[in-house]
């Protein structure tokens, strides 16, 4: 999977839950991915360095893993 | 045992409209007690019991005229013969509807309606389906007194310039019942009387005006009203009067209209509203009531076909080869890659059954959960936000609530083309008084038409409409307007507090938002405030809400926006999103969307998860699927290779044309199952051919979560139904179907699926259509949703703030591309461009502002070439100033054009819902076709190509 398209989903997600607050939106972006990423997208970005994920992104995909 | 064959006939017309009063009134006519509602006409209740006046002016689809004088009853103590249309009931009236006195002048006034007509009622195309010459047997004409040599209006030329229907002036009456459908039914106001005497005519428009010239929007309400044949369709001049008739639904919009399919034998004679179906009160638009011919065009695929590669010629096979090759290569597919290198597409034009075939085939059959539908395109942020916020992604009213809303708020959304036949009650409503109010950036139809206004035209920057809605909140909240005692009711408290302590902000005020929304502070502030204090507050949407980056937290904005005004669980309210196709809303009740089983069940609860595995047999992925877009991304990387697409071409449909060629094209199986060879089927290795929505039996969901039957009426040109096809294919890769009828199938549905529990075919004969939740607590069905609180208990306000697009404008390209859709095409016109509405609209067109075109020497009808960062197209200018300077806006009806060549792959965070309204894009002069549009096309036509066996 475009490991680039991936990222700049997850950091949409998160970007758009950021007003629910820190903790709440990362818990949301975890949960957003849980319930509508599929199982080769999930592993790709978790695959990544996730260097390019916003904090709650990234916070939300290393909870993923 | 004697038999009586059923005779084709008119439906039961009335006379005047039927009236909803909770008052009773008792009279006697023609010694028969009758009992109806008080403000029934005289004439009403004559044929409520069974009775029969005689009339020519009146219909029940329009108001009572008075002006023929054939309807005259007696009634005691009242002074001579007055019209039964326009006397209402009293009680205790006495009438007598068959005295002499009542005789003598009906004759009489026949006599002088056809001194001036011609008697050629043998030739004539209504002949037996005429009321003029019905009236004349009532009355006992036997003669005419004055002959039929006097002065007369005959001898007129015809107007046949509507594709669909003739005016022969010389058999008008001039009784104005087409004049008034126009104005009452339609709304559009097209059609007057001018002249008097025997100079009376109907006229479409100005003076130089033929119909197709005028306003006329074609939607068959006067030609449903005409008396005679003066409006009659080409059909049944063509083809004779029909001998039997077929209730079925419509297969356009989400509006969901039922229709007589009036037939001889397997021959479609015309298609007339149904006065009793509930979405449309018998009416109807263009593509429903006439754009059927596509149904036997020249195009239509009818036998199966395969190729080893999308470079080789189509060769036809048998439905039995075509299946086998299915299979074995689905089959292979499966068991070298895996069951998640499979999935499907379901459509939303076709049935309940159908697609819900479609996702178990690809849930039981193939072992993935990788199915998607065209919602994922339109309205998926529906379904995300408004079950986030209410517990349900339903739209929460009936059609027929519009008529109690006060204001009307219409966001992003274009009835009067888009989804017509509501669009005219709508305007019904406005026309007696209700307040509307438009957020949109170009200025629709519905913004200002005939006797229609908007209070409010919000023409927003396109991309900014949660800032639009937050600056409204804003308005409502920190100007006191916020239904404190709904809130407190029916709400979570802490989430409401939150979230108005968030909009209250003041960098959420329309003064601090409108360089970002270029809306008017005071006329946003003056929006806010009629919405929140000016009654019954309507809120109906389209895809300008959806089909952003933000179009989920734009449908949360809206439903906050419902709540906080108190919005929600009444009649005249409510958050109604406004679906494009004829079943969209079906398609994702039945499971078609890759993270959820059908009932909006998610694929990870192991409950439900079991329960479909038991009654199935079999083990279920538990993980979510791809969407549409992710199927492109992973065919790309090599991990997706099969796809079978039922009745969607989203070649031409999807974003980014490029990019899903080349997902397609690196596939090793498409399977298109369609009516045409579409341009989804220029990459595909298998094409099944489909049947029409006239060729099957099934049910369709509107977008009021109305179920109705779609019922055959002539067998399938390719041999089988779709459901029939489906499980075909099922069968072939080893599932053990046996379905013999749609109705097993929406039996499984109804034992699978909580909010369908009580629907079955034999409840949808009896009661009509039924509206989803149909269960214990609502045996019949749920017009209106939350009545009695919202369905996840109390509503949940949800903070969405703005967020930028990362569509940018700059140098290279300033200027902001929205797309949509005109009323006589749909969608991507494989069914309209196939009929002779192209009449209307026979190319994609670029609405550009005056002043952007001057800019770049533009005029009105040159080529220019439109291009984004994506990829670029040329199609003709319309400059006009619907469009603010700064937007351009096209349709994407036409695959010469595709539109969506331009489109980027930005979508809607939290649902993929394609960015389709906000494209940055140039626009300069051009001399023809793009190097991509001619490409194409060359590429299309040798795709397209069938190899020809030669005859042994």
């Amino acid at each position: 999977m475009d490991i680039e398209r991936l990222t700049y989903m997850a950091n949409q997600i998160a970007r758009n839950l950021a007003p629910q607050g820190e903790a709440q939106a990362t818990e949301l972006t975890l949960q957003h991915l849980k319930d509508f990423w599929d199982p080769r997208m999930k592993a790709a970005i978790l695959a990544s360095d996730r260097s390019g994920l916003l904090p709650i992104a990234r916070a939300a995909v290393d909870r993923l893993g | 045992m004697g038999f009586e064959r059923p005779p084709y006939s008119r439906q039961a017309d009335f006379g005047t409209p039927e009236v909803l009063s909770e008052q009773q009134v008792t009279l006697t006519i023609d010694g028969r007690e009758v009992t109806v509602p008080a403000g029934t006409s005289v004439m009403r209740a004559v044929g409520e019991c069974g009775g029969s006046i005689p009339s020519l002016c009146a219909t029940d689809s329009v108001k009572a005229f008075g002006s023929c004088r054939m309807c005259l009853v007696e009634i005691e103590g009242m002074r001579g013969t007055p019209a039964s249309c326009t006397t209402p009931v009293m009680p205790g009236m006495v009438v007598h509807t068959q005295t002499d006195k009542v005789a003598r002048i009906r004759k009489s006034v026949m006599e002088l309606y056809i001194s001036d007509h011609p008697l050629d009622c043998l030739t004539c195309s209504a002949n037996n389906d005429c009321e003029l010459q019905d009236t004349a047997a009532e009355v006992g004409l036997r003669d005419v007194r004055y002959g039929y040599d006097g002065a007369n209006h005959m001898g007129q030329a015809d107007d046949v310039s509507n594709p669909y229907f003739a005016f022969e002036p010389d058999k008008c009456i001039a009784c104005s019942r087409c004049v008034r459908a126009c104005d009452e039914v339609q709304g559009t106001l097209a059609l007057t009387i001018e002249g008097r005497g025997f100079e009376s005519k109907v006229r479409a428009g100005q003076a130089e005006d033929t119909f197709l010239s005028s306003d006329c929007v074609s939607c068959g309400a006067c030609v449903q009203a005409c008396p005679t044949s003066a409006l009659m369709e080409k059909s049944v001049m063509e083809l004779g009067k029909p001998e039997r008739s077929v209730i079925t639904t419509c297969a356009y919009c989400g509006v969901g209209c039922t229709f007589r399919a009036e037939m001889k034998g397997e021959q479609l004679v015309r298609m007339v509203p149904w006065k009793d179906g509930k979405a449309n009160r018998g009416h109807s638009c263009v593509k429903g009531r006439f754009a059927w011919g596509y149904a036997n065009h020249q195009d239509r695929i009818t036998k199966p076909m395969i190729r080893e590669s999308v470079d080789l010629p189509w060769r036809e096979v048998s439905w039995e080869e075509a299946l086998s090759y299915t299979a074995t290569k689905l089959n292979a597919i499966k068991a070298q890659h895996g069951p998640r290198a499979l999935g499907g597409i379901s459509s939303s034009r076709c049935t309940n059954e159908e697609t819900f075939l479609v996702q178990k085939l690809v849930r039981a059959g193939f072992g993935s959960n990788n199915v998607d539908t065209c919602a994922r395109v339109c309205h998926s942020p529906t379904g995300y936000g408004l079950s986030k916020t209410f517990g349900t992604s339903a739209g929460t009213q009936d059609f027929d609530s519009v008529m109690d809303a006060d204001v009307v708020m219409i966001i992003g959304a274009n009835p009067t083309d888009g989804h017509p036949v509501f669009a005219s009650r709508l305007k019904r409503r406005l026309r007696q008084g209700a307040k509307l109010i438009v957020i949109d950036p170009r200025r629709t139809d519905i913004v200002r038409s005939p006797h229609i206004e908007a209070a409010h035209h919000l023409a927003l920057q396109p991309g900014t409409n949660v800032a639009v809605m937050t600056a409204m909140a804003h308005v409502i909240v920190t100007e006191g307007l916020a239904a404190e005692a709904f809130i407190q009711e029916r709400c979570e408290i802490d989430e409401y507090q939150d979230w108005a302590r968030f909009v209250s902000d003041e960098r959420h005020s329309p003064e601090v938002l409108e360089p970002v929304t270029r809306v008017p502070a005071a006329e946003l502030r003056a929006a806010a405030r009629l919405f929140a204090t000016g009654g019954n507050g309507a809120i109906y949407y389209g895809l300008g809400v959806t089909e952003h980056s933000q179009g989920s937290s734009t449908v949360m904005s809206i439903a906050n926006l419902a709540m906080v005004t108190g919005n929600i669980g009444r009649r005249g309210v409510g958050v109604n999103p406004l679906r494009g196709q004829n079943n969209v809303q079906g398609a994702c009740d039945m499971g078609s969307f890759p993270h959820e089983l059908p009932g909006y069940r998610h694929i990870s609860g192991s409950a439900v998860r079991e329960l479909f595995e038991a009654d199935w047999g079999v083990d279920l992925d538990p993980e979510p699927g791809l969407r549409i877009p992710n199927m492109l991304d992973a065919a790309l990387d090599g991990s997706f290779r099969a796809l079978y697409v039922q009745g969607e071409d989203i070649l031409q449909s999807d974003p980014n044309t490029h990019h899903v060629a080349a997902g397609l094209k690196a596939m090793e199986l498409v399977i298109v199952h369609d009516l045409f060879l579409n341009e989804t089927a220029n990459y595909a290795h298998v094409f099944l051919p489909g049947s029409t929505f006239l060729e099957k039996d099934g049910t369709f969901t509107n977008a009021e979560r109305r179920i109705q039957l779609v019922r055959k009426v002539m067998e399938p040109a390719n041999g089988y139904a779709d459901w029939e096809v489906t499980q075909e294919l099922a069968k072939a890769i080893g599932l053990g179907w046996n379905y013999a009828h749609p109705s097993e199938i929406m039996d499984e549905i109804a034992r699978l699926t909580p909010t369908f529990a009580g629907v079955s075919f034999n409840r949808l004969e009896a009661e009509g259509s039924l509206q989803w939740p149909v269960n214990e607590a609502n045996p019949d069905g749920s017009p209106i949703m939350h009545v009695n609180g919202f369905v996840r208990g109390k509503g949940k306000f949800i903070v969405t703030d703005y967020v930028p697009t990362d569509e940018k404008t700059g140098p290279r390209y300033p200027l902001l591309l929205t797309t949509g859709r005109v009323l006589s095409q749909y969608n991507v016109g494989a069914q309209t461009r196939r009929t002779a509405n192209n009449v209307w609209h026979q190319e994609d067109v670029l609405e550009i502002h005056p002043l952007d075109a001057e800019n770049r020497g533009v005029k009105d009808g040159d080529w220019v070439r439109l291009a984004s960062r994506t990829g670029e197209t040329t199609l003709r200018a319309d400059v006009t100033d619907r469009v603010a300077p700064g937007v351009v806006y096209t349709t994407f009806h036409h695959p010469a054009t595709q539109a969506n060549v331009v489109t980027t792959e930005y979508s809607d965070w939290a649902t993929n819902c394609p960015e389709y309204k906000v494209t940055a894009v140039q626009v300069l002069p051009s001399n023809g076709p793009t190097e991509w549009q001619e490409s194409y096309a060359s590429w299309s036509e040798k795709s397209r190509r069938v190899a020809r066996v030669p005859a042994e």
